[in-house]
């Protein structure tokens, strides 16, 4: 049993604040993953939540209970680091067993629960070996090792991954899911992986500069972005971004017209919004399809064949390089011209402030 | 292949000759303790070897108290400088504030003064707390004496441990005692280990301090040399065998401990 509650949360080093006020509920169980882009703030939150940061303001509870003020270790959690950060100076088995032999856990008990850790992540080759002799793959094992022992309430994760080549991360971020699933127990894990945050995460938080940009479940998040920030992070490649003009509100959506002078609707709810005001579209490049009577043309520039995807960089009206992503080998040349349409669903208009118009209806797979 | 082999012997001569001029005063100490005082005032190779005046070194001072005095404070001076400097260092390496920098500096240019200059108001110290020529006073001077540059050399390790192994720590439930010894202190154990050395081979050939606040119980070897010299005109032979006898224990010393000192004191480069 773990919830967590982030009241207000702020963190100031000296005058420059990088924290701004974060306010968060996660539920026990939960897969919460923080994203957002280098310097915004997450390994500072996550090592505020650690207890290795003081907390320059506001409350942080854990099943209820502020713990502002309780060291890292009583707060009940566990940690695994980017640079895993193992002792150098302890084999496999002590790294894992040291949280419990600090704890003056009796030898035997300590054992058997290094074996089960060992047992999880596969490690019981490699328990008298020390950190230097393991691989990237088997040290990010023992890290997670080290935290499973302790049995924490919650487990915190500072991009464990990034330090591993593409495909062990693959593999490693299926176990973490896995574990998630056994241990049934909080996670909260940082990243700049769009792939792991979209596959491992229950909730995801998206910052910016300190602050919390969206909080909801990746298909929310995917489906129906708060604003033209999460909406440009979340998705990959980019959404693309084209100015239009609003033409007329109606009960289907907002009219709008392209830089093209093409007008499309959008069910979208225009409340208040004026013929003439400028907003800007977002079309995901997964969105498009060939269409020959499709409302948007353009000339493609470059065509990059990833084998079962191919994307397409199109110049059009409005927007220089359009990426538009079709499933498949698509045979379109370079310099054709090319229509496209979308499905007025998986449009999203954004007003000058970068809000995000709310749709007319959720998709179907967001509640 | 010749040209690695005549790059190895260039390198091989530079090396002995500079070894060679370094050793050489001491070789010639040595030499000189084994003439006759008559022997001593030539510089001839060939002489009668006599072990007269280590004899008469024995004969008029107590050699091992001198020893013993050294070991005692030497050991006990570094011991105290490292009690102080691990925590300082410590702290400073991993928790360091605004005026961590300008601390570390201020305590460098400590040894910029000459220790003449507090001679007086340290005497006077010491005569009125009573430790003249006792060894907790040398301990106490040597242990200040040495803390600069005792906690530079473990500021300088401590810089080397990645900060996220002390926090995995600390996550993993262990205080700040527990962060020192389970971690910091087998980390940085070669580090630790040429910083004491060195300390105890700055404490054991300190003269300035120990001639001006020691004159018999607490006299180290330092005095023990000092005490052959000029009084009674230029005994050369008497003095080198003191003076040899003197260096002998730390450049014993320093011998079996070389390889963990050099290992020590090139920790951060070769990392
Ligand atoms: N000790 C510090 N003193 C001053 N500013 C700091 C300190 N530590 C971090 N910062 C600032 O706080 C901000 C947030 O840093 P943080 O490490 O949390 O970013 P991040 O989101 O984890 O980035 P990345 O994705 O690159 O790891 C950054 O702008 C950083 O410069
Ligand atoms: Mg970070």
């Amino acid at each position: 049993m773990a919830t967590l509650t982030l009241r207000n949360i702020k963190k100031a080093y000296g005058a420059a604040e990088v924290i701004k006020g974060i306010d968060l509920d996660i539920e026990d169980r939960e897969f919460v993953v923080f994203v957002g882009p280098s310097g915004c703030g997450k390994s500072t939150l996550l090592r505020m939540i650690a207890g290795l940061e003081p907390i320059t303001s506001g409350d942080l509870s854990i099943d209820g209970k502020r713990v502002n003020e309780v060291g890292p270790a009583d707060r009940g959690l566990a940690m695994v680091f980017q640079s895993y950060a193992l002792y150098p100076h302890m084999t496999v088995a002590q790294n894992m067993g040291f949280a419990l032999r600090l704890a003056k856990v009796p030898k035997a008990e300590r054992d058997a629960k290094v074996a089960e850790a060992a047992r999880i992540l596969q490690l019981g080759p490699y328990l008298e070996r020390r950190p230097k002799d393991l691989s990237g793959g088997q040290r990010q094992r023992v890290a997670i090792g080290r935290a499973i022992v302790r049995a924490p309430k919650v487990f915190l994760f500072d991009e464990p991954l990034s330090n591993l080549d593409a495909a062990l991360r693959g593999q490693t971020r299926i176990e973490i899911a896995k574990l998630h699933e056994e241990l049934a127990v909080t996670m909260i894990y940082v990243t700049h992986d769009q792939i792991e945050a979209m596959t491992l995460a229950d909730k995801i938080v998206v910052l910016q500069a300190g602050r919390i940009e969206q909080v909801g479940s990746p298909l929310e998040l995917y489906h129906h972005p708060a604003n033209i920030f999460v909406a440009g992070f979340i998705g990959s490649p980019r959404m693309n971004m084209l100015p239009v003009a609003v033409d007329g509100v109606s009960a289907a959506g907002v009219s709008v017209r392209l830089p093209s002078g093409v007008a499309l609707t959008i069910p979208c709810s225009g409340a208040g919004l004026s013929a003439g005001s400028a907003l800007t579209l977002g079309i995901r490049p997964e969105a498009l399809r060939p269409d020959e009577n499709g409302p948007i043309a353009g000339t493609v520039k470059l065509v990059e064949r990833l084998g079962g995807l191919t994307l397409l960089h199109v110049e059009t009206e409005g927007i220089e390089d359009m990426i538009v992503q079709l499933e498949g080998l698509s045979l379109v040349d370079l310099h054709q011209q090319v229509r496209f349409s979308a499905d007025g669903a998986a449009l999203h208009l954004f007003d000058q402030a970068g809000q995000a118009l709310p749709a007319l209806a959720r998709h179907s797979l967001v509640a | 292949m010749t040209d690695s082999l005549t790059k190895r012997l260039v390198i091989a001569i530079l090396g002995w000759t500079v070894a060679l001029l370094l050793f050489f005063p001491i070789f010639w100490m040595v030499l000189t303790s084994f003439k006759s005082e008559t022997d001593a005032i030539t510089a001839r190779l060939a002489f009668a070897p006599t072990l007269a005046a280590y004899g008469e070194v024995f004969a008029r001072a107590n050699y091992l108290a001198f020893a013993l005095n050294s070991v005692v404070i030497s050991v006990g001076g570094s011991v105290l400088a490292l009690a102080f400097a691990i925590p300082a260092a410590y702290s400073m390496a991993f928790h360091p504030t605004q005026r961590t920098r300008g601390t570390l500096l201020w305590m460098l240019s400590t040894k910029m003064l000459p220790p003449v200059g507090v001679l007086v108001p340290i005497y006077l110290l010491f005569r009125t707390t009573h430790l003249l020529d006792t060894r907790t006073g040398l301990i106490l001077i040597y242990a200040l004496m040495n803390l600069p540059i005792v906690v530079w050399m473990l500021f300088t390790f401590y810089k080397e441990v990645p900060h996220e192994i002390l926090e995995a720590g600390r996550m993993d439930g262990a205080n700040t005692w527990a962060e020192v010894w389970h971690l910091l202190m087998p980390l940085t154990l070669p580090g630790v280990a040429s910083t004491g050395l060195l300390s105890l081979i700055l404490c054991w050939n300190e003269a300035f301090w120990s001639l001006n606040l020691t004159s018999s119980s607490a006299a180290p070897l330092t005095t023990f040399i000092a005490s052959f010299s000029s009084p009674e005109g230029l005994f050369f032979a008497k003095l080198s065998a003191a003076s040899t006898m003197a260096v002998a224990p730390i450049l014993i010393f320093g011998w079996f401990s070389q390889k963990q000192l050099v290992q020590g004191l090139t920790f951060g480069a070769v990392k």
